[in-house]
């Protein structure tokens, strides 16, 4: 028996984009105080991204303006405009992973993965990003591949990545 | 009776493998026939030594293991890691060992020690005493309890916690909020995380009793999603407190409501800055406030508001069971009580430290830390996080506190220490101060947004040798122009860095005695 505080960093298959799920998504979340973030998280945790679709749909359940829904949706990095690839790989560039070498290792990533920072590789298999901290400074480099965390990011955990991102 | 190990669920721990242990450990006893409970607690936060496994002997002795590879699973198991037998990996009693030892855990007691989501567990371990007292002995005088413990904003601003708490306690009664501040962004840092993943019982019980002193009914917590297992963490334990009646209406059988909710971030730094958390938590754009109207007056929402951040608020339970002496007995100066320090970057015995404030950054990161992972000298330690200082060996024997920083240029912020050896380029670190303040500003005033993004066009002028020194001039003047005319501490601090760098290592920007490194 296992208890206390365990999360799998599995990934699930997300829905394709339809403004019926979008409404209900919506709804299930109005009665929330400030739901803009909430409605915008369970979208993209849905469909993977904000289909720019759901925008007026979200303006017109909370009585906002399309700009407004707009603005937030565009102020913050994480939420998507477009899905990503089928894998996401999120390398941390911050100083604490900078004092431990991160510049080399960020490199080596980006050449191991054929990818560029902040894209989606052009086959969709991988969409790499840079992110300022996950917490791991003092097992760092870290990183997070399809959500999951990984510490002292060595060549061989490199490849261990790039055997996934094939996969 | 059952026997039980420890593995933690920690994030880091889990980004050590953490995972994969737990489940060799399972899959090891299930083939064995073997009857073991598997406890995913939090970390004792010694890095280096994780995964650490614990084991409770037969005879009630508590010992560890570590570091624990999938692979020595099996062996430690046939070498009498149950009956807590000493070999291979064999660490004794892992709070005698010395980083531990020298610690003066208030804060962290817990952390590590109990099964994180188990309010039984919690209660077991001295848990909901605080709030106890605090219900006993009613709003005001809970107040004054924080007040007199002298504890000060942890978040990096070191503000008095019980001055905000007065302000909101004295607006009139309505509707007000407690809003926890958990966008732990500064790199270095991981306290919050730490808190939250080790011990979430305890910042439940700390909003409880800031809600019971104010006057507030609801809390939020406001987390970054960079943290998905501290967000897991959370929701469970406000289920549980829930369940138990220590959330909802009349809480623990008193008179006083209070209930909470997590919420998550979306990726911006600035939403750590505590008007652009507020304006996030209302759904909008996370644009910096100006201040007057300060929070406790109009905050969330526009109504009075206590926005404190996770350490603050999960250091109250302490302070209210132990009284405010106990915590005020310690520090240094006018910074009363513990810091939970983080030890991270390039060191060797990178982790959580908490102790009473005025211990040297000399004895942090020489001493307990051990110097670099890589065996180089230390050149540079960044404290505070993006917006803190560089500060170089001259001035390890600044201690912790937060008057005897600001005195060298510095801050203590939310107590991260980033070492880098001789192999970091100075300029290389100003220009990204500079970088990380344009991606990061949230565009509301001009000196952080335009002037951040011309700072990295000049850091770019200087590491390529174009007219340096005046360049550096226009650096400087920049600097001070953005650290009085900006808003907020993001456009305000970024200056730090940058001019510390410049100040303490002036061979990397082409100045004084060393030439600039080619490359």
């Amino acid at each position: 028996m296992t208890t206390g505080h365990i999360v799998s960093g599995s990934r699930h298959a997300h829905e394709a984009w339809s403004p019926t799920r979008g409404r209900e998504i919506i709804a299930d979340h109005l009665p929330l105080e400030g739901a803009t973030l909430p409605i915008l998280h369970a979208l993209q945790e849905t469909f993977g991204y904000v289909p720019q679709d759901a925008i007026p749909l979200i303006a017109d359940a909370m009585n906002l303006s399309r700009a407004e829904v707009h603005g937030t949706f565009t102020f913050y990095h994480d939420f998507r405009h477009e899905p990503a690839g089928k894998h996401v790989v999120k390398i941390c560039v911050a100083e604490a992973c900078q004092a431990a070498g991160g510049h080399v290792t960020s490199a080596k990533v980006g050449e191991a993965l054929d990818c560029a920072y902040g894209e989606t590789r052009a086959d969709g298999q991988v969409t790499l990003e840079p992110i300022y901290c996950l917490g791991l400074c003092a097992c760092a480099p870290a990183a997070m591949v399809n959500g999951r965390l990984i510490g002292r990011l060595d060549d061989e955990a490199i490849d261990e990545i790039a055997a996934e991102v094939r996969s | 009776m059952t026997a039980r190990i420890y593995v933690p669920g920690d994030a880091a721990a889990v980004a050590l493998g953490a995972d994969k242990v737990a489940k060799a450990f399972a899959d090891a006893f299930a083939a064995r026939g073997l009857d073991v409970q598997i406890v995913r607690n939090g970390s004792r936060g010694m890095f280096w030594l994780e995964p650490l496994v614990e084991v409770v002997t037969p005879f009630g002795r508590r010992v560890g293991y570590g570091p624990v590879k999938p692979r020595d699973v099996d062996a430690l198991i046939d070498g009498g890691l149950l009956e807590g037998r000493n070999g291979p990996l064999y660490l004794d009693n892992v709070e005698k060992i010395p980083f531990f030892a020298k610690q003066e855990r208030f804060t962290f007691k817990r952390v590590g020690l109990t099964d994180p989501v188990s309010l039984d567990d919690y209660l077991a371990h001295g848990g909901y005493k605080g709030l106890e007292r605090a219900i006993a002995i009613g709003p005001s005088e809970t107040v004054e309890q924080v007040f007199e413990s002298g504890l000060r904003g942890r978040g990096g601003a070191g503000f008095p916690t019980g001055i905000k708490w007065r302000t909101v306690a004295a607006c009139a009664p309505g509707k007000k909020y407690i809003v926890c501040n958990a966008d732990e962004g500064d790199s270095g840092t991981f306290a919050d995380r730490m808190i939250m993943e080790g011990d979430p019982f305890q910042l439940i019980e700390g909003m409880t009793i800031a809600g019971v002193a104010v006057g507030a009914d609801k809390g939020y917590v406001y987390c970054r999603s960079e943290y998905p297992h501290a967000v897991a963490a959370m929701n469970k334990a406000v289920a549980a407190a829930r369940k138990a009646g220590y959330l909802g209406s009349r809480i623990a059988g008193s008179e006083y409501d209070f209930d909470m909710e997590i919420r998550v971030g979306a990726g911006a730094y600035v939403c750590g800055e505590e008007t652009s958390l507020l304006e996030s938590l209302e759904g909008r754009r996370g644009l910096v406030r100006a201040k007057p109207p300060l929070p406790a007056h109009k905050g969330l929402f526009g109504k009075p508001t206590v926005i404190n951040n996770v350490i603050s608020l999960a250091s109250v339970p302490f302070i209210m069971a132990e009284g405010a002496k106990a915590y005020a007995d310690v520090g240094f100066g006018r910074s009363r009580g513990t810091m939970p320090i983080q030890l991270a970057g390039n060191i060797k015995y990178g982790g959580l430290y908490e102790i009473a404030f005025g211990v040297t950054l000399g004895e942090l990161v020489e001493e307990l830390g051990g110097g670099t992972f890589t065996g180089r000298p230390v050149r540079a330690v960044q404290v505070g996080g993006p917006l803190g200082a560089y500060f170089p060996r001259e001035l390890f024997d600044t201690p912790f506190d937060y008057e005897a920083f600001a005195k060298k240029d510095g801050l203590i912020g939310h107590g991260g220490i980033v070492v880098f050896d001789d192999s970091v380029d100075m300029a290389k670190q100003a220009r990204f101060a500079m970088e990380f303040c344009s991606v990061e500003s949230c565009g509301k005033c001009t000196p952080c947004r335009i002037g951040s993004t011309r700072g990295v066009e000049v850091m770019d002028k200087i590491i390529a040798g174009v007219e340096r020194e005046k360049n550096l001039a226009i650096l400087e003047d920049l600097s001070h122009t953005m650290k009085l005319g900006s808003l907020c501490a993001l456009g305000g601090f970024t200056p730090y860095p940058v001019m510390s760098a410049l100040t303490h290592f002036p061979e990397d920007f082409g100045r004084g005695s060393m030439p600039l490194a080619a490359e």
